[in-house]
């Protein structure tokens, strides 16, 4: 069987005026059906670019250069704008950053979610209606009549994110992308929307791509963790291992900076240097000029090759398996 | 709302008061009337009766509250030249430039914003660029000369329509209005294009920026994101939400419209309220002048507060918070 999402190669590249930004320069990952996958790394590293990439809504000055995406069977980097919308809020949902953006401001919340139930399916208004209603019981959205002749403005920002995830729910997707949904929300917030979330992909069999740079967020919700740098996965493999023996010099750098119960006192390392603008990327690994293990091997250009069947990482001299991060 | 719409109210009245004291404070100093009015080898006796019925030798103040007073009751002056009431005579001329200004409001709107948006949707494109240019153009050429070009073009050299006046007119609601005939509409069209260049020009550019910006926000993308059609993205959520802005300067030009259609009046003789002020300046006819300011104020006024109004049902934002308040 096919697996949901199969990325191949994806180069989503920015023309600007200063060059062009390679934001997504390579990208290959897989996702199963109902799979979770965290898509890590810090800001600027090319996160968002490849989920808005999946969709098709990379925006000018930006475009996809090359690879494929394969959604069920269908490449959708060839299938183009038609193949797309038919899937986009249908088949595949998204979730944004900023709940309080992503609502338009002068439309009820009623008119927005039944416009996207019928983008995609012939029913009636009332029908439509229906739905929309069941969907924000399903976010614990209530009195759930009266929310859906609101305004935008008249919800929190929590409540505005339920109401995103209510619109993406609307069509019981295969697959939500979610771009960082909770780094908006206050912390109590978060954590209820997350877990939410999580149950009902787990109930509807929905796979999920969490967009996020907080690994602690991510560890306890993905299967599977892909980090990225400088637009490329530079480590792969379930979230479990990935944080216990990450093998990536950078993977090891971001879990050592993330304060954990355990690492209680201890003092925190952070990674040094910059992240590397897109526009001046060092010649062979990307990670060199900040890389504690870097030597001269490390001036031609690492690929991505797999350590075992599960597991790949993208470094000439990867951190020994048996090397665990937490000190007893 | 209706705390609001009261305090916008009491605004309004005051606008129009302080702009009673400036208008009547500065006609007062363009000039002696009667020296325009009569006769340069009048006898001091004729001027002094003169001077008297037109209640020129009281104080400022006293005439000042005399025309307060008046105008209170619809009486802005009786005209030094027509010898009838100032308010009469505008108001027999209001039609002409109402219809000039709404045609040419209907013009600028109609072609402005589909331009406005699609330049907007794609700003890099040759009909981007090119819309753009002709809106700089709009905007530049001053617009007595513009309108002697659209004469020299479509009634000189083409001879397609007329250079002047109003043509053939019919009742409508109580008025006189020219597009009902076909010669009414042949005369419309030239000044009523030549008045909504300018306006479809502004038009053009607020939409493109506005759509431009609109663009960019999450909530399109995120309507794109969940699968709507382009022309839904563009009809429904773009659009409303430029609407708020373009209704807000839509408003104030219709005002000054019909405020200032006076230089396309005199260029195309279109008999309006413009023309009549130009006419009345020259002849210091003071209280035509007066009360054209006035009844322009008013007019502005009004169509602000209609502006606002308008503009709070647009915007749910404003319509909470306004009441609350
Ligand atoms: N509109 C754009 N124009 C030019 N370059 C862009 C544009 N959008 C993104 N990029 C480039 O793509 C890179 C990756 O952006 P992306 O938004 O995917 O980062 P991210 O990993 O999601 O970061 P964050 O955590 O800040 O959201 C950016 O560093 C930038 O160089
Ligand atoms: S390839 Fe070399 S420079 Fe790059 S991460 Fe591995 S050790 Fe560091
Ligand atoms: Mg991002």
């Amino acid at each position: 069987m096919n697996p949901l999402l199969q990325v191949t190669d994806l180069q989503t590249h920015f023309f600007t005026r200063d060059g062009v930004a390679k934001a997504v320069d390579g990208v290959s990952f897989t996702l199963e059906k109902g799979q979770v996958l965290g898509l890590v790394g810090e800001s600027g590293s090319g996160k968002s670019v490849t989920g808005f990439s999946i969709l098709g809504l990379v925006d000018p000055p930006g475009r996809i250069t090359g690879g494929q995406i394969l959604f069920d069977g269908t490449d959708l980097v060839a299938g183009g704008e038609p193949a797309l919308r038919h899937l986009r809020g249908k088949r595949i949902a998204m979730i944004f950053q900023d709940p309080m953006m992503t609502l338009n401001p002068v439309l009820r919340i009623d008119t927005q979610m039944v416009e996207t139930v019928r983008a995609h399916e012939d029913v009636s208004h009332a029908e439509a209606l229906r739905r929309a209603r069941e969907a924000l019981v399903q976010v614990g959205i209530s009195p759930p009549d009266e929310r859906l002749k609101s305004y935008p403005h008249q919800f929190s920002g929590g409540m505005r994110q339920r109401v995103a995830i209510a619109i993406a729910l609307l069509h019981k997707p295969d697959l939500i992308i979610a771009d960082e949904p909770t780094t908006a929300l206050d912390v109590t917030i978060q954590a209820q929307i997350l877990s939410e979330l999580q149950t009902l992909c787990a109930t509807s069999g929905t796979a999920l791509i969490w967009i996020t740079h907080d690994l602690a967020v991510v560890s306890g919700l993905a299967d599977r963790l892909a980090v990225m740098y400088a637009g490329r996965i530079i480590e792969e493999g379930p979230t479990a291992e990935v944080i216990a023996r990450p093998r990536h010099p950078y993977t090891r750098g971001l879990i050592d900076s993330v304060p954990r119960g355990k690492r209680h006192g201890a003092m925190l390392t952070q990674i040094k240097g910059m992240t590397p603008s897109l526009l001046k990327l060092p010649k062979g690994c990307k990670f060199m000029p900040r890389c504690p293990r870097a030597d001269r091997v490390c001036e031609a250009e690492p690929s991505l090759v797999p350590l075992t069947s599960e597991r790949s990482v993208r470094c000439f001299h990867p951190h020994d398996d048996a090397e665990e991060v937490l000190q007893p | 709302m209706i705390v609001y719409l009261v305090r916008r109210l009491g605004q309004s009245i005051l606008a129009i008061i302080a702009m009673a004291v400036l208008v009547f404070a500065g006609v007062y100093f363009i000039g002696n009337p009667v020296d325009v009015l009569i006769n340069p080898e009048a006898t001091q006796a004729e001027i002094l009766a003169t001077t008297q019925r037109l209640g020129l030798d009281k104080p400022l103040y006293e005439q000042f509250g005399i025309f307060i007073w008046n105008a209170l009751h619809g009486d802005l002056g009786t005209s030094f030249v027509y010898g009838r009431p100032a308010l009469e005579i505008i108001l027999e001329r209001l039609p002409a430039t109402m219809e000039l200004a709404v045609v040419a409001l209907i013009l600028s709107v109609g072609i402005g914003i589909p331009l406005g948006i699609w330049a907007g949707l794609r700003p890099n494109s040759l009909s981007g660029k090119t819309i753009m240019g002709g809106s700089i153009l709009g905007f530049s050429l001053p617009n007595f000369w513009q309108g002697m070009l659209l004469i020299l073009i479509f009634a000189v050299l083409l001879g397609w329509l007329p250079a002047g006046g109003r043509g053939e007119t019919r009742a409508f609601l109580g008025m006189q209005v020219s597009f009902l005939t076909w010669d009414g509409l042949s005369h419309l069209l030239l000044p009523a294009i030549n008045l909504a260049l300018f306006k479809m020009s502004l038009i053009i550019r607020l939409t493109r920026a506005n759509t431009r910006e609109v663009c960019l926000q999450d909530y399109v993308k995120f309507a794109r994101a969940k699968g709507l059609a382009g022309r839904r993205i563009v009809l429904v959520h773009v659009l409303k939400n430029i609407m708020i802005p373009v209704v807000t300067i839509i408003g104030l030009e219709l005002g000054s419209m019909i405020a200032f259609a006076i230089v396309t009046e005199t260029v195309f003789a279109w008999p309006g309220m413009g023309k009549l002020l130009i006419d009345s300046i020259n002849l210091l006819d003071r209280p035509v002048i007066v009360a054209y300011l006035m009844l322009t104020v008013l007019i502005i006024v009004s169509i602000n507060l209609m502006v606002d109004v308008i503009y709070s049902l647009l915007d749910p934002r404003i319509r909470l918070s306004e009441m609350k308040g």
